[in-house]
């Protein structure tokens, strides 16, 4: 036992000094932040910093007042000035653009933005949103119909989720609840993947290297085995740990660093801007999932699923040489199970009381990727115990048979051995 | 009192027999050499000493007690013939790590590598990685890292492979050293000069089987062939006799082979008889290598003559 630890906190730390570790795990969720932060910023901005429109009407269709209730934009009507004279004023007069409504043409060349630089699309959006509705009113109360009325003749029906489990009701939000689901499987599928190679790779390295054998005259095979998957893995909770203490830190900080945006949230009502509702949303519904849950499943499934693969990783390892071709013969059918896994939680996560979501959930090879995806969703609890017990068992089982595989392969040199006899090295004493 | 008995030890890798029947003992303090061609059974040999193969049948008693790799293993270096070191470690960390693997506590492995690095004048190498150092370099390493422990059987599998003759001088000295201050070492090789200097005592393996096993000295005595090298100027003439046949003629010695039944009294007598003035006179004992070629190849030609009839 001491012995492995030794192995172990090699692995590990000859892992976590390397440069590459610190990019991958400080620098995507420092990425991830930055957009965060850069969409929270710019909804922010947006409401704050009003754009100041010059209006000429020629058509005066306006009357020279536009009824405005996106505090965003604020227009001002210019008189006494034609297109062609105000081109070479309006950037004086400290307006960015200026709309020109001409007398003649139809409605829908009507309307001319001059700006200094091309207009962002938002601002045309907001525009004609804001010229379509008054236009429109206008046309309304020409035909006698009051335009408040005529909105709530054609409001639309929306849909609320109430989600009706033991802990009482609850608000569903099934964008969040589907993106977290299909994240938290993605995130065990691309774990399981590039950590099991790390291993193969590292059993490789020990084996054409020849240190195996001198390691081998001090400790037993299964204790090298053993010592390089749990290093390897306690690498990979370590990025894992690192990341949610990231993700904490960053939920927390928001309100300190964008003070507003956290009243604009808890206020969120159909004045806002739509980047404001829709991050509003998304906090909410990331607050109304069981995130301890998720993360204690996360950290079972992970461990669960690594330690069986990686001991499979870690027997192809030990079987090949410095071959490439080789190697990767052999790691296919280890990597069928795992990408049919992520298929079926493709499937899962807009399905995830499908006969195939819950076969998949159970089923060892696939069940950490699988569960994943139906993380979110309400599973019966007997689906999740027999899904547990089964990786558990998975894993003692795949341990103890290719850690003869490796004990032999490991010090085989030469010709890769055939599938039959690999099978007889797991089941001989 | 001996350090290692192997008793009948035989293991087959699916119908090849690697290593037959096996038995010989290691004097305490010997250097002891253990040869034989390549594929000779060498290798899984030393692998049943050092506990990574476990013998078919057979038994290994270490110290007189029955051999136990986790108990016993502390005891043992063994450098194997094919080396290794993770390219990426720092070497001073990677000594420690090794040493550590072996059973020593932190303290004891760090005192230990610096005073082997010290004596080998590797303290400068520390923070290289292995992959920097050249292949001499690394093979001391090697060395540094099979004695770290100071085990008492010290196994030793081509050792001087890749070395240059004053590295290869230096680990030899050390090899010395360790044997007198009471150390065991075994000495795996095909290089048979090299076991004529250093070994007291072999064993000689072909496909898996014991060929030949005792002191140098005494093998040199069973295999001579009644050579003898004689200092004087002779004439072609001189030579004309029934009771040796010259094997080599050279311009002031001859090497002749004398036939069964005459003495060396009785060669010496027909030189001085004929007024030849003597001026040396040896007996040629053959080389390892010559003994060495001849069972391999004897035992070689047998088997195909098994075969054929």
């Amino acid at each position: 036992m001491n012995k492995i630890s030794i192995i172990l906190s090699r692995e590990y730390f000859i892992r976590v000094k390397k440069k590459s570790f610190l990019l991958t795990t400080i620098g995507i969720p420092l990425i991830i932040m930055g957009f965060y932060a850069a969409i929270i910023y710019i909804s922010l901005s947006e409401s704050d910093e009003k754009q100041k429109i010059a209006v000429i009407d020629e058509a005066n269709l306006f009357g020279g007042k536009i009824d405005n209730h996106q505090n965003s934009i604020e227009f001002k009507f210019i008189k006494n000035e034609t297109v062609d004279s105000y081109i070479k004023k309006y950037k004086k007069d400290g307006y960015q653009s200026f709309l020109f409504i001409s007398k003649d043409s139809s409605i829908k060349d009507k309307f001319q933005l001059h700006s200094s630089s091309s207009a962002s699309i938002t601002t045309i959006e907001s525009i004609e949103s804001i010229i379509n509705k008054t236009v429109r009113a206008k046309k309304l109360l020409s035909k006698g119909i009051d335009p408040e009325e005529f909105d709530r003749m054609t409001q639309e029906a929306s849909i609320t989720n109430t989600i009706d489990s033991e802990d009482g009701s609850k608000k569903s939000f099934a964008e969040i609840s589907y993106a977290v689901s299909f994240v938290c499987g993605l995130l065990i599928y691309m774990m399981m993947v590039i950590y099991g190679t790390q291993v193969m790779r590292g059993v490789t390295e020990e084996k054409t290297n020849r240190i195996a054998e001198v390691i081998i005259s001090s400790v037993k095979p299964f204790e090298l085995m053993m010592g390089k998957i749990l290093g390897i893995g306690a690498v990979g909770l370590t990025q894992f740990a690192i990341w949610i203490v990231l993700m904490i830190l960053m939920q927390l900080s928001i309100p300190f660093i964008f003070p507003e945006f956290m009243h604009q949230v808890s206020n969120a009502s159909s004045s806002s801007s739509e980047n404001v509702t829709m991050l509003a949303n998304t906090i909410q519904g990331l607050s109304s999932l069981p995130l301890t849950k998720i993360a204690g499943s996360f950290l079972f499934y992970f461990l669960g699923g690594y330690l069986t693969y990686a001991s499979i990783f870690a027997a192809v390892g030990s079987v090949v040489s410095e071959d490439q071709q080789e190697a990767q013969q052999l790691v296919f059918p280890v990597l069928m199970p795992i990408i049919l896994g992520f298929v079926i939680m493709t499937k899962a996560v807009n399905d995830p009381n499908s006969n195939l979501a819950i076969f998949g959930s159970i089923f060892p090879l696939t069940s950490p990727i699988v569960m994943m995806g139906r993380i979110t969703y309400d599973i019966p609890f007997w689906q999740i115990t027999l899904s547990m017990l089964l990786l558990v068992v998975s894993f003692l089982f795949f341990t103890w048979i290719t850690g003869k595989i490796y004990r032999t392969g490991i010090l085989m040199y030469g010709k890769k051995p055939s599938w039959k006899e690999m099978i007889k090295w797991a089941f001989t004493k | 009192m001996n350090i290692l008995e192997l008793h009948s030890l035989k293991k087959d890798f699916s119908s090849q027999k690697a290593v037959d029947d096996i038995s010989f003992s290691i004097k305490k303090g010997s250097i002891f050499g253990l040869l034989g061609p390549n594929g000779a059974g060498k290798t899984t040999l030393l692998r049943m000493i050092t506990g990574i193969f476990h013998p078919d049948s057979g038994e290994i008693l270490f110290n007189g007690k029955k051999f136990h790799a986790i108990d016993d293993i502390i005891n043992i270096g063994y450098m194997p013939e094919e080396r290794g070191l993770y390219k990426k470690m720092k070497i001073g960390e990677h000594a420690i790590y090794l040493a550590r693997l072996k059973g020593m506590n932190k303290a004891d492995a760090m005192a230990s590598v610096k005073k082997w690095f010290v004596k080998f004048e590797m303290e400068s190498w520390w923070n290289k990685k292995v992959e920097d150092l050249s292949k001499g370099m690394s093979q001391k390493l090697q060395f540094v890292t099979t004695i770290l422990h100071n085990p008492s059987l010290i196994i030793l599998d081509e050792p001087f492979s890749g070395l240059d003759p004053v590295n290869a001088n230096i680990i030899k000295e050390e090899i010395f050293n360790l044997a007198n201050n009471g150390a065991t070492i075994i000495f795996s090789t095909h290089r048979m000069e090299q076991v004529e200097e250093i070994c007291t005592q072999i064993v000689l393996i072909n496909k898996g089987k014991k060929m030949l096993d005792g002191n140098i000295q005494d093998i040199k005595q069973d295999f001579k062939d009644n050579i003898f090298k004689i200092g004087a100027n002779l004439t072609p003439e001189q030579l004309m006799t029934p009771i040796f046949e010259v094997i080599k003629h050279e311009k002031d010695s001859v090497q002749i082979k004398l036939s069964k039944e005459t003495t060396n009294n009785e060669l010496l007598n027909y030189f001085i008889q004929q007024q030849i003035n003597i001026e040396s006179f040896n007996e040629v004992l053959p080389s390892l290598n010559d003994i060495f070629i001849k069972l391999v190849e004897n035992s070689t030609a047998t088997r195909k003559f098994n075969i054929t009839h």
